[in-house]
C-alpha cells in the first residue's frame, strides 16, 4: 500500500486504479505483482501529453509493450459546425479560423474557396487576393512546420528545438499581426477577397524573413539529423506505409514521407498554384524520420512560394468589384483605435441613402447563396482539409463539415502505436502533428 | 439619508420566474414575419435542383457514370439519380447499396477511388420521409478525380457501414452517427465520438432544440439563436 503523498490508489470493479501525476511510478510498479499482473492500462491525458491539444489515450501495456491503443476526443468539440448554421456567410471566417489554430490561414481558405464556389465567383477574384492568399498560406504553412518541429523536438528530448521554433514563428505572427491585426484567429480571408490589402511593412518584413529563415533552417538540422539520439527516437518509429495511409485516410507529410507525392497543390490545384514552380517533397522511409525530412523540406518550399508570391504581387483590389458581395467600406484604424472608414461615412450619412441601406443590408444580412452544395479540398499542412458545404439559398449556411486532417489522421494512432514501445506512442503521435482544436472542432 | 436594509429596488420583481415562457410568434424585438422591411424579402427560397441531370454530364463524369454501370451490374437499381452541379458529380445511391458501391468504386480499374475524403450528414428537415443524408466524397488518385456519393434515409433506418472498404470511414461515420443519428449497420464500435458518451439527442439535426441564455434580470431571456429576430 503507497503511503505517498501524490499517488493515490482505490479498489473498483475492474481492479484497482492508480492516479499518478508524475515523479511516483516507482509506486505504482512497485504494488504491482509482476508474476500475477502483468497487463495494464494506462490513460495518457486527456490534459496535453503534448502541447497538440486535449487527447487521450487509452494504452494497453505489456510491460512496456503496447498492446492496444485507443485514442479517445472530442475534449475540444466547441461546435463550429453548428454555430455556422446560425451566422452569415461571411461571419463564417470567424469560426472556422479558430478551428485548427495553427492553421487558421488554411481553415479560411478552405472555407472561402467553398462559398466562393457555391456562388460561382472564383474567376472573379483579383490577382492580388488570391496571391496575397497564397502568400499567406504558406507563410502559414511554415509557422505550422516550425511548431511541429518545436513540439516533437521537444517531446523526444530536445528542449532547445522548441524554443528555436516558436521564436521563429513568432516573426511570421509578427507578419500576421501587421496585416490581419491578430496574431492567430485571423478572419482575414473572406468570400469575395481579403479583408485587408497587405501594409508595405509586412511586406518589407516578409522580404527580412525570407533571408533569416533558411539560415535558421540549418541550425535546426545541424541540431537535429546528426544527433544520435533524435536518430534512434525517429528512424524506424511509427511506420505507415501508402497502403495504410491511404486506407486510413491519411495525408499531407506522412502520406509523402511514405513515398507518395501527393499534394494537392499539385495533383488537384486552386488558387493558382498551377502558376509556381515548387517541388513536392517526399521520403521513402515511411517512419517518424522522414516525416521530419518532408516537413523540413516543406518549409524551403514555401519559401520559395513566398518569394514567387511576392514577385508577382501587382497592386490592384483585394475584394471582388461585385457591390453584393464585398464589403462596401476599406476600414481603417481611426484615432480612436476602432475601425472606421471616415470617407465611406460621410458618403452613407451625407450624400447617399441607398449606400447606407446597402451597408446596412449587407452587414446584417448578408448575401444569398444560391442553393446547391460543394466539396473543396486544400493541402494543409497536416494533410487534406475539405469542406463540405450546402446552402439552401439563404444567408447562412445550411451546413459546413469540415474534414479535417488531424480528425482522419489520429485514426492512425492505433495503427503506428500496438506492438510498440510506450515511448514511441509519443514519437509517432507527433509525427501525425494533430491539432486537437481541428480534430473537435 | 437612511438606506432601508434590504430594500427592493424599484421596479425588480423577484418573484418572476427567470424564463419567460417562449413565444413562437414575438422575437427578441417583438417582430412579426422576417423582420424584413426593405421590400425585398419576399424572395421565395429554392430547394436544391432535384431533377437528373441531362446527358453529356461533362468532364470526366461520364466516364466515372459509364464505368460504374458497367461494372456494377446493378446499376439501375442502386443509383438513383445523377447530378451535377457546380462542376462536381453527385451519384445518389439506394442506401441498402453503399458499401457495394463503394467496393466497385474503389477496386475497379477504370475508377480507383482510392481514398475516401470525406463522410459528412445533413439533415434536409422538411424535404421528404428520407430527410437524412449521408455525403461520401471519394478521391482516385490515379486519375486526379474526385465524386460524391449520397444516400438519403428516413430516421432510423440504418445505412450499412462502409469501414470495411474504406478503414478511414470508422471515425467518420462515428461523428455522423452522433451528430445525426444515422445508425452504420456493420460498424465494429458505433459509439460517440464528439460529444460525451452520455449525451442525449444528435446536436446537428434541424430540429435539435437550442438553448437559450438566461440573463436573470426581470425575467428576460436571450432566446436561442433560431428564435431571434434573424434575416433568412
Amino acid at each position: 500500500m503507497t503511503t505517498s503523498g501524490y499517488a493515490t490508489e482505490r479498489e473498483t470493479t475492474e481492479g484497482r486504479v492508480f492516479t499518478v501525476t508524475g515523479g511516483d511510478w516507482d509506486t505504482v510498479t512497485g504494488s504491482i505483482d509482476p508474476l500475477s499482473n502483468e497487463k495494464i492500462v494506462v490513460n495518457m491525458g486527456p490534459q496535453h501529453p503534448s502541447t497538440h491539444g486535449v487527447l487521450r489515450l487509452v494504452l494497453e501495456l505489456e510491460g512496456e509493450t503496447v498492446t492496444e491503443a485507443r485514442p479517445v476526443i472530442g475534449y475540444l468539440h466547441t461546435g463550429i459546425e453548428k454555430n455556422l448554421e446560425y451566422r452569415n456567410w461571411t461571419q463564417g471566417t470567424t469560426f472556422v479560423t479558430r478551428a485548427d489554430y495553427l492553421a487558421p490561414l488554411f481553415n479560411e481558405a478552405a472555407y472561402v474557396f467553398a462559398v466562393e464556389k457555391l456562388l460561382g465567383i472564383e474567376e472573379q477574384i483579383t490577382d492580388r487576393a488570391r496571391t496575397i492568399r497564397l502568400l499567406f498560406m504558406e507563410l502559414n504553412r511554415i509557422s505550422s512546420h516550425l511548431v511541429w518541429i518545436a513540439t516533437t523536438g521537444m517531446e523526444l528530448g530536445a528542449i532547445s528545438m522548441m524554443l528555436y521554433g516558436f521564436r521563429e514563428r513568432e516573426y511570421i505572427l509578427d507578419i500576421f499581426e501587421e496585416t490581419t491585426g491578430l496574431r492567430m484567429n485571423h478572419a482575414y480571408f473572406r468570400p469575395g477577397g481579403v479583408a485587408q490589402d497587405v501594409p508595405a511593412s509586412a511586406i518589407k518584413k516578409i522580404r527580412d524573413f525570407l533571408v533569416y529563415m533558411p539560415k535558421k533552417l540549418k541550425e535546426y538540422e545541424a541540431m537535429l539529423s546528426g544527433q544520435i539520439i533524435w536518430q534512434e527516437r525517429t528512424q524506424n518509429v511509427g511506420v505507415l506505409d501508402v497502403t495504410g495511409c491511404l486506407s486510413l485516410g491519411v495525408t499531407g507529410p506522412v502520406l509523402r514521407a511514405s513515398g507518395l507525392a501527393w499534394d494537392l497543390r499539385k495533383t488537384m490545384p486552386y488558387s493558382g498554384y498551377e502558376n509556381y514552380e515548387f517541388d513536392v517533397p517526399t521520403a521513402q522511409t515511411a517512419d517518424v524520420w522522414g516525416r521530419y525530412l518532408v516537413r523540413m523540406a516543406e518549409i524551403r518550399e514555401s519559401l520559395k512560394l513566398v518569394e514567387q508570391a511576392l514577385d508577382k504581387l501587382t497592386p490592384g483590389p483585394v475584394m471582388i468589384a461585385d457591390k453584393k458581395i464585398a464589403w462596401p467600406a476599406q476600414l481603417a484604424i481611426g484615432v480612436d483605435g476602432m475601425g472606421n472608414s471616415l470617407e465611406h461615412v460621410a458618403k452613407i450619412m451625407g450624400q447617399s441613402m441607398e449606400s447606407l441601406i446597402h451597408h446596412f443590408k449587407l452587414v446584417t444580412e448578408g448575401f444569398r447563396v444560391p442553393p446547391g452544395q460543394v466539396y473543396v479540398g486544400i493541402e494543409s499542412p497536416r494533410g487534406e482539409l475539405g469542406v463540405h458545404a450546402v446552402s439552401d439559398g439563404g444567408t447562412h449556411p445550411y451546413r459546413v463539415h469540415m474534414r479535417d486532417p488531424s480528425f482522419v489522421n489520429l485514426q492512425a494512432i492505433p495503427a503506428m502505436a500496438e506492438g510498440a514501445l510506450l515511448a514511441d506512442v509519443i514519437a509517432g503521435g507527433a509525427s501525425l502533428d494533430p491539432v486537437m482544436g481541428g480534430c473537435d472542432r | 439619508m437612511s438606506v432601508e436594509p434590504n430594500a427592493e429596488p424599484a421596479g425588480a420583481n423577484l418573484g418572476a420566474p427567470a424564463q419567460t415562457p417562449a413565444s413562437p410568434d414575438k422575437g427578441m424585438f417583438g417582430i412579426h414575419g422576417t423582420g424584413d422591411v426593405s421590400g425585398f424579402g419576399g424572395l421565395v427560397r429554392r430547394r436544391p435542383a432535384n431533377a437528373d441531370s441531362p446527358r453529356p454530364f461533362g468532364g470526366y463524369f461520364d466516364e466515372v457514370h459509364d464505368a460504374l454501370e458497367e461494372a456494377y451490374p446493378a446499376f439501375a437499381d442502386a443509383v438513383e439519380k445523377v447530378i451535377v452541379d457546380r462542376g462536381e458529380l453527385t451519384l445518389h445511391i439506394a442506401p441498402e447499396k453503399i458499401a457495394e458501391v463503394c467496393q466497385i468504386m474503389r477496386d475497379d480499374e477504370s475508377l480507383r477511388f482510392e481514398l475516401c475524403s470525406s463522410v459528412s450528414g445533413v439533415d434536409y428537415l422538411g424535404s421528404d420521409n428520407r430527410r437524412l443524408h449521408v455525403a461520401y466524397h471519394l478521391t482516385s488518385l490515379t486519375y486526379r478525380r474526385r465524386v460524391r456519393l449520397e444516400v438519403a434515409v428516413a430516421p432510423g433506418t440504418p445505412v450499412p457501414s462502409v469501414t470495411a472498404v474504406y478503414p478511414t470511414a470508422d471515425w467518420q461515420e462515428r461523428e455522423t452517427y452522433d451528430m445525426f443519428g444515422i445508425v452504420f449497420e456493420g460498424h465494429p464500435n458505433l459509439t460517440r465520438i464528439l460529444m460525451p458518451d452520455d449525451w442525449e439527442g444528435h446536436p446537428q439535426r434541424k430540429d435539435y432544440p437550442l438553448g437559450g441564455v438566461p440573463v436573470e434580470y426581470k425575467g428576460a431571456v436571450i432566446p436561442p439563436p433560431d428564435q431571434r429576430r434573424v434575416y433568412q
